[in-house]
C-alpha cells in the first residue's frame, strides 16, 4: 500500500486546483466546502489504510521510500522527489490530515457567507499539501519546499481579511492591519529559513547528498560526537526550527498571527505548521545525538520559552492571544523533550497538543462567532449555559492541557517531565513543573472569565450555540483529547506505551548514541507524577477561586468543582498568600517586565529595529545615487583603483 | 629607435588626460571628446605593441576601434541633439531627474 | 567555397539572425507603413533562430581560425538572447503604441543588439569580445533613448552612453595591455598560459581592466551607478532587455574567461567575491527604499548580478552550472515582471509606483497572479526556478570554502523578500485606487503566461535543464 503515498499528497493538490481555478464557476458554497474538506478526508482515510498495513507488517519492514522522479541532478549529486514512509512520517500524516479534516469541516460553518469562501479553502488545501510535503519528504530539499510552502500559505491566510485592523497590544496602536501581522510572520520565518538553508548547504558539503537515508546512516561515521561541523549544522537547523515553531528569539510572530481567521489559527498556528520544527529535529535525531552542545541549547531555549510564554499568557485578555502564548509555551515543552533526548516524548506531545489545542482554538472560534467578533474575555462571562457544547468541549481541552489524568495531555506532559528529570536534571524538571502549574492557572482563568461568572456582555449581543457543522468537529476533537493519550501510557502505570514502541526504530540510532542508563521502574516517577497532578489541580483551583470570586459561588457550573473549591477554601491563608506573593507579582511582573518590556520592548524592538536600521541604511545609501553622471564616473574610478589594488598588490 | 616605454608612457598620459576630462568638464560634447581621446590613447598603445611584437593583430584591432568609435560618435551626437531639443542644455550636471 | 561552408554552417544561428536583421533593415527602407511587417518578420526570424540553435547545443567546435566558438555554451547563450529579444519585441509593441513611438527601427535595433550578444557569447578572441560589446551597447544606447520626446528617456540614454563609452575605454585599455604582455588576443591562449604571466603586473592590470569593463556591463557594485537611472528612464521593455540579455551576454564572456582555470591560485576569486558581496548588499538594501517599481527592479538586478558573481567566485562546476541555470530563469522572471510593468504603465511614465498596484488582486487578478509568480521567483521561493538558481550558486560557494559569501547571499535574499513581497502585499492587501488600467494584446499576455509556466516547470523539473547545462563546457 505504501506506493499509494503520493496520492495522499495529490488529493489536497487537486482540491487546491479545483477551488483555486474554478472557484468562481462552482456556484454553491456547499460544493466548494465539500471538495475542500472531502479531499482531506480521503487523504486521511488513505493514510489510515497505509498505517494499518504498516502495523500489520514486521517492524523492520515498515520503512519505504517512494521515488516519483529525479528532481535535481548535477554530477554525482542528485535529489529526487521522494517520499519517506515510516513510523514517524505516517504518524504526522495522520495528525495533519485528521485534525486538518476536522478543521476543514468546521470551516464550512465558520466561513459561511464570507466572500472569500472558495479562496479560503483553496489556500487551506494548498497548506495541507505543503505540510504533507514537509512531513513525508525523503530529503532535505523537498522538506524545504514544504517548509517554505507552509510559510507562504500561512502568510496568505493570516492576511486573509486584509481590510481588518488588528490589535498588536503594543506597537503601532490603531494603525496595524492584519497584513502587517502577515508580513511579520513571513519575514521572521525567513530568518529561520536562512538557518535551514545554510545548514542544508553544509550537509551537502559534508555528505554530498541530501537524502535522509544516506545522511543519517553515514552521520555516525562521518562525525565524532561533538564535532564542530555537526554542531553548526544542528544549531542552524534549530534556528530554522525556532522560526517555524515560534521559540525564543523568533516567537514574536505567532501571537500576531492570530489576526487570521480562527480555523487558520487552529490548523496552522496551533496544530500543524508550528510543530514542523519539532518534527524536523526529531527527524534529524541522529545528528542532534552527535551534537550534545546543541541538545543543551535546544533544551534551554525550550525551557525558557515555555516559562516566558506561560507567564505572558497570565495577563492576556484576548482569548486567541492567551491560546497563542499557550501554544508557544507548549512548543517550548516539546523542545525541552527533544533537548533532553526524549524524541518520542516530543512527538507524542505534538500529537496530543494537536488535538487539544485545535479544540481550544475551534472552541474560541465558536465563542468569537457567537459574540459577533468580540475577543476580549473581560467582556464575556456566563457563556456556559448559552453554549453548552462549546463549553464542555472547551473544558475538556483545558483539563487536557492542564495535565489532569487520564486526559491526553497528562501522559505526554508527564513523559516529558519525567525524561526532563531522569535525563536532564532536577533544574529542568522544577521549571517544567512550574510551567505546568502556570498552564493550568491561565487556562482556567480563561475558562472562568469566558464561560463562568456573570455575563459581562451588552444587550446588543445574542450569543447562541454554533451550528452542527462547527460543534461536531469540537466533539470529535474532545473525544480525541480524552483518549489520545492512551497510546502512550507509560509502563510504570501498567500501560504498554504503544507510541514509544511504534517510534522506536526511527529513534534507535540516536538513542544508541545517547546511551541513557535505563533505570527501570523508579519510585520517583510516581512522586513526580503526583506532584505534577497536584500543581495542575492547584493552578486550576487557584484560577477559579480568583476569577470567580466576584461571581456568586452559587453559579451552577462552579458547583461541579466544589470539592476542589472547598479544599482551597479551608486553606484560606494559603490562597491569600498565593494571591499576594505569587499571582500579583507574577502578574505584574509578567505584564510590565516580560510582556511590555521583553516581548514588546526587546524582541519586537530587535525585529523592528533591524528592519528600521535596514530601512535607514537603505534611505541613506540611495542618496549616493546623486543623479550626476560625473559622480558615477568618480565612483567608477574608485572601483578601478580597488580592483587593480586587489589584483596587482594582493 | 624610440623605446616601447616612451610610447606607452605617452599613451598613459593621454588616457589619463581623457579620464580627467570626463570627470571635470560639464559640457556633454567635451566629455564625449575626452572619451574619444581615451580610445585613441589606447590605439597608440596597440600600434606600439604591434610594432614591438612584430604581429599585426594590434593594428587590425586599431582599425576596428576606429570604425566603432566613428559609429559611437554618430550615435552620441544624435543622443546629445535629442536631449538638447527637449532640455536646451548640454550641461551634464543638470541631468538629474533620475536619481536615488 | 568548400573552405568556407563548414564555418558558415557552424554559426547558423548567428547568420540567420544577421540575415533577418538585414531583411528588416531592407523592409524598413522600401515599405511604407512597415511596422507590422517588421514586427512579424522579427518574431518569425527569432523563432527560426532558436530552432536552429537548439540542435547545435550538442556539438562543440570553433570556427574562423579560432576566432569564434560554436555550439555548446555559445548556442545555449544564444538561445537565452533570442528568448530575451523575442519577449522584448512582443511586449514592446503594445508599449510603443502607448508612448506614441511605433517605429519598425525598434525591432531592428533589438535584433542587432542580439547579434552583438551572440558574438560576445561565441567570442574566442578579445577582438570579437570588443566588437560584440560595442555592437550591443551602441544599439542599447539608442534603444534607451527611443522615446524621443521624453526627457527621462533622453537623460537615461545620455547617461548610459557617456558612462558606457567611458567603461569601453578601460575595457579596451585592458585588452591592449593583455595583448602587449602576451602577444596574443586569443582567449584560449590566455586561459591556458595564465600561470606563466601571473607575475607580470602589466598582464594583471590588463585582467583587472577587463574585469572592470565587464563588471560595468553586468552592473556590479561599484560599477553599478548607471543601472537604476538608465533602467528607470529607458522604455520599460528595453530595461527588461538590458537587465536580462545584456547581463547574460557580459556573463558569457566572464564565464568563458574565468570559470575554467583562471580563478585558481590568484586573487581573482577573492576579487569576484568582494564584488559579489558588495552587489548583493547594496542592491538589496537600497531596493527597499524605492517607490518606483522599475527602479526597485533595477536595484534588484544589481543584487542578482551579485548572486551570479557568487557562483563565479566559487569557481567550481556547481557555481558555473548555477549561473547558467539562473541566467535562463532570470530572463523569464525579470522580463515577465518588466512586461507586466509595461502593461500597467500609462502615458508620461505614469502608474509606475507601488501605490499604483494597490488592489490589483481584485481588479486584475490575472495580472496580479502572474506578477506574484515573478516576484516569488525573484525572491527565490521554491518551487519556482529562481530558488534553484540561487541554491546551486550557494552550494557552489560553500563547496569552494566561501561559506561567508553564501551566508551573505542567503541573508540578503531574506532582505530581498521585504521588497518583492511588498508588491504582492500592495496588490492583494490594499484597497484599489480609481483609474487603474492595463493595456496589452493577447500575444503579450500569452507570452507572459508562458514565461510563468516555464518558471514553474523549471522549478519542478530543474534536472531536465541541468542535464543539458552540464554538457556545455
Amino acid at each position: 500500500m505504501h506506493q499509494f503515498v503520493p496520492y495522499i499528497l495529490l488529493l489536497p493538490l487537486i482540491g487546491f486546483l479545483v477551488n483555486g481555478l474554478f472557484g468562481k464557476k462552482i456556484g454553491s458554497e456547499t460544493a466548494a466546502g465539500l471538495i475542500g474538506a472531502g479531499v482531506i478526508g480521503l487523504a486521511f482515510v488513505l493514510a489510515a489504510v497505509i498505517v494499518g498495513e504498516m502495523a500489520g507488517s514486521p517492524a523492520e519492514d515498515r520503512k519505504h521510500i517512494v521515488t516519483l522522479f529525479q528532481w535535481v541532478a548535477a554530477g554525482s549529486f542528485s535529489v529526487s522527489v521522494a517520499y519517506q514512509v515510516d513510523q514517524l512520517s505516517m504518524l504526522m500524516t495522520l495528525v495533519v490530515t485528521g485534525v486538518g479534516f476536522l478543521i476543514h469541516v468546521y470551516s464550512i460553518g465558520y466561513m459561511h457567507g464570507d466572500p472569500g469562501f472558495r479562496r479560503f479553502f483553496a489556500y487551506m488545501n494548498l497548506f495541507i499539501f505543503m505540510m504533507l510535503n514537509l512531513v513525508l519528504a525523503g530529503n532535505f530539499l523537498l522538506m524545504f519546499l514544504g517548509w517554505e510552502g507552509v510559510g507562504l500559505c500561512s502568510f496568505l491566510l493570516i492576511g486573509f481579511w486584509h481590510d481588518r485592523p488588528f490589535d498588536t497590544g503594543g506597537y503601532a496602536p490603531g494603525t496595524a492591519m492584519t497584513t502587517d501581522a502577515a508580513k511579520k510572520a513571513f519575514i521572521v520565518n525567513r530568518i529561520g529559513d536562512f538557518g535551514f538553508l545554510i545548514a542544508m548547504f553544509m550537509i551537502v558539503g559534508a555528505f554530498g547528498t541530501l537524502n535522509f537515508d544516506e545522511v543519517f546512516a553515514r552521520a555516525p561515521y562521518v562525525f565524532e560526537a561533538g564535532n564542530a561541523t555537526v554542531f553548526w549544522i544542528t544549531l542552524l537547523l534549530f534556528l530554522g526550527a525556532t522560526g517555524k515553531s515560534a521559540q525564543i528569539p523568533l516567537f514574536v510572530w505567532l501571537p500576531d498571527a492570530m489576526a487570521g481567521p480562527t480555523p487558520v489559527s487552529a490548523l496552522i498556528h496551533a496544530a500543524t505548521m508550528v510543530t514542523a520544527g519539532v518534527y524536523m529535529i526529531a527527524r534529524c535525531s541522529i545528528l542532534y545525538a552527535l551534537a550534545p552542545a546543541t541538545m543543551e541549547i535546544v533544551a534551554g531555549v525550550g525551557l525558557a520559552t515555555a516559562l516566558v510564554a506561560a507567564t505572558i499568557g497570565l495577563v492576556q485578555n484576548d482569548i486567541k492571544k492567551v491560546l497563542a502564548y499557550s501554544t508557544v509555551s507548549q512548543l517550548g515543552y516539546m523542545f525541552l523533550a527533544l533537548g533532553v533526548g526524549s524524541f518520542t516524548g516530543g512527538v507524542f506531545h505534538v500529537m496530543t497538543h494537536a488535538f487539544f489545542k485545535a479544540l481550544l482554538f475551534l472552541g474560541a472560534g465558536s465563542v468569537i462567532h457567537a459574540m459577533h467578533d468580540e475577543q476580549d474575555i473581560q467582556k464575556m462571562g456566563g457563556l456556559a449555559p448559552v453554549m453548552p457544547v462549546t463549553y464542555r468541549t472547551f473544558l475538556i481541552a483545558a483539563l487536557a492541557i492542564a495535565g489532569i489524568p487520564p486526559l491526553a495531555g497528562f501522559f505526554s506532559k508527564d513523559e516529558i517531565l519525567w525524561k526532563a528529570f531522569s535525563q536532564g536534571g532536577l533544574g529542568y524538571w522544577v521549571v517544567g513543573w512550574m510551567v505546568a502549574g502556570l498552564t493550568a492557572f491561565y487556562m482556567f482563568r480563561l475558562v472562568s472569565l469566558t464561560f463562568g461568572g456573570e455575563a459581562r456582555w451588552g444587550h446588543d449581543k445574542h450569543p447562541h450555540e454554533s451550528p452542527k457543522l462547527m460543534t461536531v468537529p469540537l466533539m470529535v476533537l474532545a473525544i480525541l483529547s480524552v483518549v489520545g493519550g492512551f497510546i502512550g501510557v507509560p509502563e510504570s502505570l501498567g500501560g504498554s506505551n504503544v507510541i514509544e514502541r511504534w517510534l522506536e526504530p526511527v529513534f534507535a540510532p540516536a538513542m544508541a548514541k545517547l546511551a541513557f542508563v535505563q533505570t527501570g521502574h523508579d519510585p520517583a516517577e510516581y512522586l513526580l507524577m503526583a506532584l505534577s497532578v497536584l500543581i495542575a489541580a492547584g493552578g486550576i483551583a487557584g484560577a477559579r477561586y480568583i476569577y470567580l470570586r466576584r461571581a456568586s459561588i452559587a453559579d451552577g457550573i462552579a458547583g461541579r468543582f466544589r470539592p476542589f473549591y472547598a479544599l482551597l477554601w479551608n486553606k484560606y491563608f494559603i490562597d491569600e498568600l498565593y494571591d499576594a506573593v505569587i499571582v500579583r507579582p507574577i502578574a505584574a511582573g509578567s505584564d510590565r517586565l516580560l510582556w511590555r518590556f521583553f516581548d514588546i520592548g526587546v524582541i519586537d524592538g530587535m525585529v523592528n529595529g533591524t528592519a528600521h536600521l535596514v530601512r535607514l541604511a537603505s534611505g541613506s545609501l540611495r542618496k549616493l545615487q546623486s543623479g550626476n553622471a560625473q559622480n558615477y564616473a568618480y565612483g567608477f574610478l574608485v572601483g578601478i583603483i580597488l580592483v587593480l589594488g586587489v589584483i596587482i598588490f594582493r | 629607435m624610440i623605446p616601447l616605454e616612451y610610447y606607452l608612457s605617452l599613451s598613459a598620459v593621454l588616457f589619463a588626460t581623457g579620464v580627467i576630462g570626463v570627470l571635470t568638464r560639464r559640457n556633454a560634447i567635451i566629455v564625449f571628446m575626452s572619451i574619444e581621446l581615451m580610445l585613441n590613447a589606447v590605439n597608440l598603445s596597440l600600434v606600439a605593441f604591434s610594432q614591438y611584437l612584430g604581429s599585426t593583430t594590434g593594428q587590425v584591432l586599431v582599425f576596428f576601434v576606429m570604425a566603432v568609435a566613428a559609429a559611437e560618435s554618430a550615435i552620441g551626437l544624435a543622443i546629445i541633439i535629442a536631449l538638447f531639443r527637449n532640455k536646451q542644455t548640454l550641461n551634464i550636471d543638470e541631468l538629474n531627474l533620475l536619481k536615488w | 567555397m568548400d573552405l568556407l561552408t563548414p564555418h558558415l554552417l557552424s554559426i547558423g544561428p548567428l547568420l540567420t539572425l544577421v540575415a533577418v536583421a538585414l531583411l528588416v533593415l531592407l523592409l524598413e527602407s522600401i515599405i511604407t507603413k512597415s511596422e507590422p511587417v517588421s514586427f512579424w518578420t522579427s518574431v518569425a526570424g527569432l523563432l527560426v533562430s532558436i530552432g536552429i540553435a537548439v540542435p547545435g547545443i550538442a556539438v562543440h567546435g570553433s570556427a574562423f581560425g579560432g576566432m569564434l566558438r560554436t555550439g555548446g555554451s555559445a548556442n545555449y547563450f544564444s538561445i537565452i538572447f533570442f528568448i530575451c529579444a523575442l519577449l522584448t519585441i512582443v511586449f514592446s509593441r503594445d508599449y510603443l503604441k502607448k508612448r506614441d513611438s511605433v517605429f519598425g527601427e525598434f525591432y531592428l535595433l533589438i535584433l542587432f543588439a542580439t547579434v552583438g550578444m551572440v558574438l560576445m557569447a561565441a567570442a574566442a578572441d578579445l577582438i570579437i569580445v570588443f566588437l560584440g560589446i560595442e555592437l550591443m551597447s551602441i544599439c542599447l544606447y539608442v534603444l534607451a533613448g527611443f522615446i524621443r520626446g521624453s526627457v527621462l528617456s533622453n537623460e537615461s540614454s545620455l547617461k548610459y552612453f557617456l558612462l558606457g563609452a567611458f567603461a569601453t575605454g578601460f575595457l579596451l585599455y585592458g585588452i591592449a595591455l593583455l595583448y602587449g604582455s602576451t602577444g596574443s588576443t586569443s582567449i584560449t591562449f590566455l586561459t591556458e598560459h595564465f600561470e606563466t604571466y601571473a607575475s607580470s603586473r602589466l598582464f594583471l592590470a590588463g585582467i583587472g581592466l577587463l574585469i572592470v569593463g565587464l563588471a560595468f556591463k553586468i552592473g556590479a557594485v561599484p560599477f553599478h551607478m548607471w543601472v537604476p537611472d538608465v533602467y528607470q528612464g529607458a522604455p520599460t521593455p528595453v530595461s527588461g532587455f538590458m537587465a536580462t540579455g545584456a547581463k547574460a551576454a557580459a556573463f558569457s564572456i566572464i564565464i568563458g574567461l574565468f570559470a575554467q582555470r583562471f580563478v585558481h591560485g590568484v586573487q581573482i576569486g577573492t576579487l569576484l567575491a568582494i564584488l559579489a558581496a558588495a552587489s548583493m548588499i547594496l542592491g538589496n538594501v537600497v531596493a527597499i527604499a524605492q517607490t518606483n517599481v522599475k527602479r526597485m527592479l533595477a536595484y534588484s538586478s544589481i543584487a542578482h548580478a551579485g548572486y551570479m558573481l557568487t557562483g563565479l567566485a566559487a569557481g567550481n562546476a556547481y557555481g558555473r552550472d548555477g549561473i547558467l541555470f539562473y541566467l535562463l530563469a532570470y530572463a523569464f522572471m525579470n522580463l515577465g515582471a518588466f512586461g507586466l510593468i509595461s502593461f500597467m504603465e500609462q502615458e508620461g511614465e505614469k502608474h509606475l509606483t507601488f501605490d499604483d498596484y494597490a488592489g490589483l488582486g481584485t481588479t486584475k487578478p490575472f495580472l496580479a497572479v502572474l506578477m506574484s509568480v515573478f516576484m516569488f521567483s525573484l525572491a527565490g521561493i521554491p518551487p519556482f526556478a529562481g530558488f534553484f538558481g540561487k541554491y546551486y550558486i550557494f552550494v557552489g560557494a560553500v563547496q569552494a570554502d566561501m561559506t561567508w559569501l553564501a551566508i551573505v547571499g542567503v541573508l540578503m535574499s531574506v532582505v530581498s523578500v521585504f521588497y518583492y513581497l511588498r508588491l504582492v502585499m500592495v496588490m492583494y492587501f490594499q484597497d484599489t485606487l480609481i483609474g487603474q488600467t492595463a493595456s496589452y494584446s493577447a500575444s503579450s499576455a500569452a507570452f507572459v503566461v508562458l514565461a510563468a509556466l516555464i518558471l514553474l516547470g523549471l522549478g519542478v523539473f530543474p534536472s531536465s535543464l541541468l542535464a543539458i547545462i552540464t554538457t556545455l563546457y
